[in-house]
């Protein structure tokens, strides 16, 4: 049993990136100065969570409450396994996003620049919010927070895309939110009578029904829209009309990713694996991500616009973890968490390709792409690495989380066969691993293997600025070292999974 | 001295009400200067009030009018009672009319003119009535009390523009209907026991058992009828939306906040302490499903018809009756979450409405348009402003850590537990039309017009307003705005101590 220890490192690593918000606003009118902040604030963050980091694999359990707001229920932090790996993913990708939104923001000149560095420096405040959150209702208060932190990033263009986006946005996340996740969250308080913290595996007591259980269930993955689970998928491709940073950290990894995260505690701390598989109730979960998988990767085979198909791609991608951790296998919830990393660093280089494309060349359509290799090659061997890596292949990281994923969904039951029901799942993942070939495939090449004739470029290599260029680089190598070295997130995953 | 504060803090009021009169025609500067005093005052007995209550046992104290000794045989003395619940509301009372008489100070020459003191007399009364209801102890009391709001109320209402003398002789008719239907059901029980103190009647149909009798049962509906139009409870709420957009702008701010919320504390006074649990919440009885369907139907109306609504302050008077619809479930599920939240809530909807119509006054003050299009841009332009208006808006649609989020979720709670599905559904259902509406506004008045859709401008000075506008809002209205919008988050993050002190005052009544 994990030793719970107090520990104010978990606060002071949330309060960081909120102590950023008025100092990016007073220091409005120097940009160099409010994007230093911006900087410092990423690198102690991520500083703090990498000293929290041996603690955790201790088996250590880090505390911070803030007192109690309701009758037993404190707003208070939790740092186990899962919340940690969570937390070095999203803080660490904040220093590379904002190097990128430096260069990308500049190069495009675009406005009201100072409230976009504020409104990122809060939502990563949520983000880790919900990283550490150790009960449903910090969980909540903080993705409310991240809805609506992000609002003003998604609708920063301002004009009539923009607003009609972020109406979906909000009414989609906070709609859900709000009418399921809610009553579903008293209800457990209520059953429990007082505390609702994860720690003890089961917030549900055992004489829920199948019925009510399964109720509750869905209430509670519906609820956390950030999931793109269909049918309240629609808020993500609306939300592409967002700057690219954004579409990056939070629509590929921070505000989705969050949503799974929510999933997973769910199957994890509110339900707790025995009870569900006592219920036998995971499996309508199972078939709806699978719907969602083939569902959305067909969807991204007709996308012209290259942020859509990939907000698509994520779509599916966020549907296998939670496809994965309904399998409630020991193997399918460490594939489901290590996915939530491995995806994250593929799909973020993606989307820095997309943008960098943007910027130099202002191009963001699929069709527009031929012969881009020659000009870009830089950029699109990142997106290469990055397309692999999605699509789980050898040598980059995606492999190592599907792996873990599929042998998830083949585990001998007790009596020495196979599951017939999972093993169509399996089918699932394959046949969605080659629909991610067939849409990414294509782009990488035509950009680099077409005829002199067909290219639609010509003249030498014009890159996208160095600011740009260096995230994504570094970011296509992580997926490639988190293949050779899935080590630390293995064993962080395997904290939660093997309980 | 601790053992007068009853009554001492109305003398107050009722006083600086008196000096006002006298002061005469033409001397509101005058008269703002008595109110201050004396509301200001007031509202440091009720603190005092509140602090001496809580510390008190039995968690209740009884104040005998013209010191007249309790008689066991027949009562003729009337009293004062008041516990934390008591407290608490008189407390929210005091301040709205001290903060409401901050935001008048400018508005009174500019919409009542001449007429300024007279305004401050009647504001003092009927705060006056308002606190009188909530410690009276005596079932006729409050019906004279009730009046006397009443008859203020009507008269502020009317000093309004053109329109509001109709809307005043609506209310003045829906009024005096509800208040007769009240006298009636008090009627009825003085016959039946003899007696007008509100703990006598309760000890005398407990120990005669009365419960059963037909003319108890009629005395309870022709009450709880009376008391749902005097607290626009739909579908009696037809007087309230004229009445109060059109009266003016400091008495729309003080009676909105206030009157349904003091009313519907009556109504649970009625139910738990006047009639008892045991008789309301009777499982034979059939009105407690049909009342939470009635609340129901009354939340999900207002709510639609404040979706409807294109007038800033007929939108937020819809929304008054849909909170409405709200205590009014929550007292009805009979069980302790939610009375307690029912009567929380009548806090935080205190805060926020308070908040929203001052915010909302504000704008329409200073655009001189009243229709939602007064909003667009006024982010850049009144950012004070719409940082109040979008606490109360949060608050409304019930996002933590304001109080409407608290109040929600004991109501909710108190729903799961009465396994009173419907209610639980309307109030969630409430949240997303709230979120609908608030958005819609938030919207406008962060991007601005909407380019290529052109919209009638009635009103030319609007985008005259420079950015940054605060300097030209006098700070006698931002004031009582950002006191409102931070009570909002005080009462939310304070919910565990207020909840606990309302439960342990419900726990007692209940037994």
């Amino acid at each position: 049993m994990a030793s719970v220890e107090f520990s104010l490192i978990p606060f002071l690593a949330w309060l960081v990136s909120l102590l950023a918000v008025p100092a990016i606003i007073l220091l409005g009118k120097k940009p160099d100065a409010r994007e230093g902040i911006t900087f410092l604030a990423a690198i102690v963050k991520f500083g703090l969570v990498l000293l929290m980091l041996p603690l955790v694999r201790e088996g250590k359990i880090l505390h911070f409450s803030f007192g109690e707001i309701i009758e037993g229920i404190p707003i208070e932090f939790r740092v186990d396994g899962l919340g940690i790996l969570f937390a070095i993913v999203a803080s660490s990708l904040w220093i590379l996003t904002s190097l990128y939104a430096l260069g990308y923001m500049r190069s495009l000149k675009e406005h009201d620049q100072t409230r976009f560095f504020a409104c990122f420096a809060l939502s990563l405040s949520a983000t880790i919010g919900v990283a550490f959150a150790g009960n449903l209702l910090t969980l909540y208060i903080f993705y409310e927070i991240l809805s609506l932190s992000t609002y003003p990033l998604v609708t920063h263009h301002g004009d009539k895309e923009a607003r009609s986006g972020g109406r979906t946005y909000l009414s989609h996340l906070l709609g859900t939110s709000v009418a399921f996740v809610l009553p579903a969250m008293i209800y457990c308080y209520w059953k429990k009578g007082g505390d609702i913290n994860f720690t003890d595996g089961s917030l549900l007591t055992t004489d829920l029904g199948s019925g009510a259980g399964l109720i509750v269930l869905l209430a509670f993955t519906f609820g956390f829209a950030k999931n793109g689970l269909m049918p309240f998928h629609s808020w993500l491709p609306n939300a592409m009309v967002a700057p690219t940073p954004v579409s990056a950290l939070l629509h590929a990894v921070a505000v989705v990713k969050v949503g799974v995260f929510c999933v997973i505690r769910v199957f994890t701390g509110v339900f707790g694996i025995e009870l569900l598989e006592k219920l036998d109730i995971a499996i309508v979960v199972s078939w709806i991500a699978a719907f969602t998988v083939i569902t959305s990767s067909l969807i991204a085979l007709s996308q012209n616009n290259l942020k859509r198909r990939l907000a698509f791609s994520t779509i599916g991608q966020l549907s296998y973890i939670i496809l994965g951790v309904s399998l409630l296998s020991p193997l399918g919830v460490t594939g489901s968490i290590l996915h939530v990393a491995m995806h994250a660093f593929g799909k973020i280089t993606l989307f820095f390709c997309a943008g960098a494309i943007y910027v130099a060349m202002h191009k963001k359509y699929v069709s527009e792409l031929v012969g881009i290799g020659r000009k870009m090659p830089i950029t699109m061997t990142a997106f290469a690495i990055g397309s692999l890596s999605v699509i789980g292949l050898p040598f980059t990281g995606g492999l190592v989380s599907k792996w873990y994923l599929v042998m998830g969904t083949v585990e001998v039951l007790p009596e020495g066969t196979l599951d017939h029901g999972k093993i169509a799942l399996l089918v699932v993942f394959l046949v969605s691993s080659i629909l991610n070939a067939c849409y990414f495939l294509p782009i990488v090449y035509r950009a680099f293997f077409c005829r002199p004739e067909e290219s639609l470029y010509e003249g030498g290599r014009q890159e996208a600025p160095l600011a740009c260029l260096i995230p994504l680089c570094i970011t296509a190598l992580l997926s490639v070292i988190s293949f050779f070295n899935p080590g630390l997130f293995i064993e962080l995953a395997g904290l939660i999974s093997n309980k | 001295m601790t053992d007068h504060l009853p009554i001492l803090l109305l003398l107050f009021p009722l006083f600086g009400s008196l000096i006002c009169v006298l002061l005469g025609k033409n001397n509101a500067a005058h008269s703002w200067v008595v109110a201050m005093i004396s509301l200001g005052g007031s509202a440091l007995l009720s603190l005092l009030m509140l602090i001496k209550v809580l510390g008190l046992k039995l968690g209740d104290f009884r104040y005998r009018m013209g010191g007249w000794p309790e008689s066991s045989s027949y009562e003729v003395g009337i009293e004062l009672r008041v516990d934390v619940l008591a407290c608490l509301i008189v407390l929210a009372v005091m301040i709205v009319g001290f903060l409401n008489t901050i935001y008048s100070k400018t508005r009174v020459s500019a919409e009542v003119g001449e007429k300024g003191s007279f305004f401050y007399a009647l504001i003092q009364l009927l705060i006056v009535g308002l606190c009188g209801i909530i410690m009276t102890n005596d079932a006729f009391n409050l019906y004279v009390l009730i009046e006397i709001t009443s008859l203020t109320s009507y008269a502020l209402i009317a000093m309004g523009n053109r329109r509001a003398a109709l809307s005043s002789f609506n209310y003045v008719i829906m009024g005096t209907i509800g208040a007769s239907f009240y006298l009636l059901g008090v009627g009825y029980l003085y016959i039946k026991t003899g007696t007008l103190n509100i703990d006598d009647i309760h000890n005398y149909l407990r120990s005669e058992n009365l419960w059963a009798s037909q003319s108890i049962v009629v005395a309870f509906i022709l009450i709880m009828l009376g008391v749902w139009t005097k607290m626009a409870f739909f579908p009696l709420h037809g007087w309230l939306p004229n009445a109060y957009s059109y009266a003016p702008s400091m008495t729309g701010t003080f009676m909105a906040p206030l009157m349904t919320k003091v009313m519907v504390y009556v109504m649970i006074r009625v139910m738990l302490w006047l009639f008892g649990s045991d008789f309301v919440y009777s499982p034979e009885s059939i009105w407690s499903e049909l009342i939470i369907w009635m609340a129901v139907v009354a939340i999900v109306a207002g709510s639609f018809l404040a979706l409807a609504r294109n007038d800033i302050k007929k939108m937020l008077t819809y929304l008054i009756i849909a909170e409405v619809g709200y205590m009014v479930g929550g007292a009805w599920l009979g069980n302790l979450n939610g009375q307690a939240g029912a009567f929380y809530h009548i806090l935080s909807d205190a805060a926020m409405t308070f908040c929203l119509f001052i915010a909302a006054s504000i704008v329409i003050i200073r655009t001189g348009e009243s229709r939602l299009n007064a909003f667009d841009d006024l982010f850049r332009k009144m950012p004070i402003t719409m940082i109040g208006f979008t606490i109360g808006g949060l608050s409304m649609i019930g996002l933590p850590p304001t109080c409407g989020f608290f109040s929600k979720w004991y109501l909710i709670k108190g729903g799961v537990e009465a396994g009173q599905w419907e209610f639980v559904v309307a109030l969630l259902f409430s949240s997303l039309i709230n979120a609908v509406i608030f958005f819609k506004i938030f919207e406008r008045a962060y991007f601005g017009k909407i380019k290529g859709i052109k919209e009638e401008v009635t009103v030319q000075d609007r985008d005259t307003i420079p950015a940054g506008g605060i300097k030209s809002v006098p700070l006698s209205m931002l004031i009582p705005l950002c006191v409102g919008s931070l009570s909002i988050l005080i009462i939310g993050i304070m919910n565990k101590n207020i909840f606990s002190w309302i439960t342990k005052a419900l726990e007692m009544v209940n037994g």
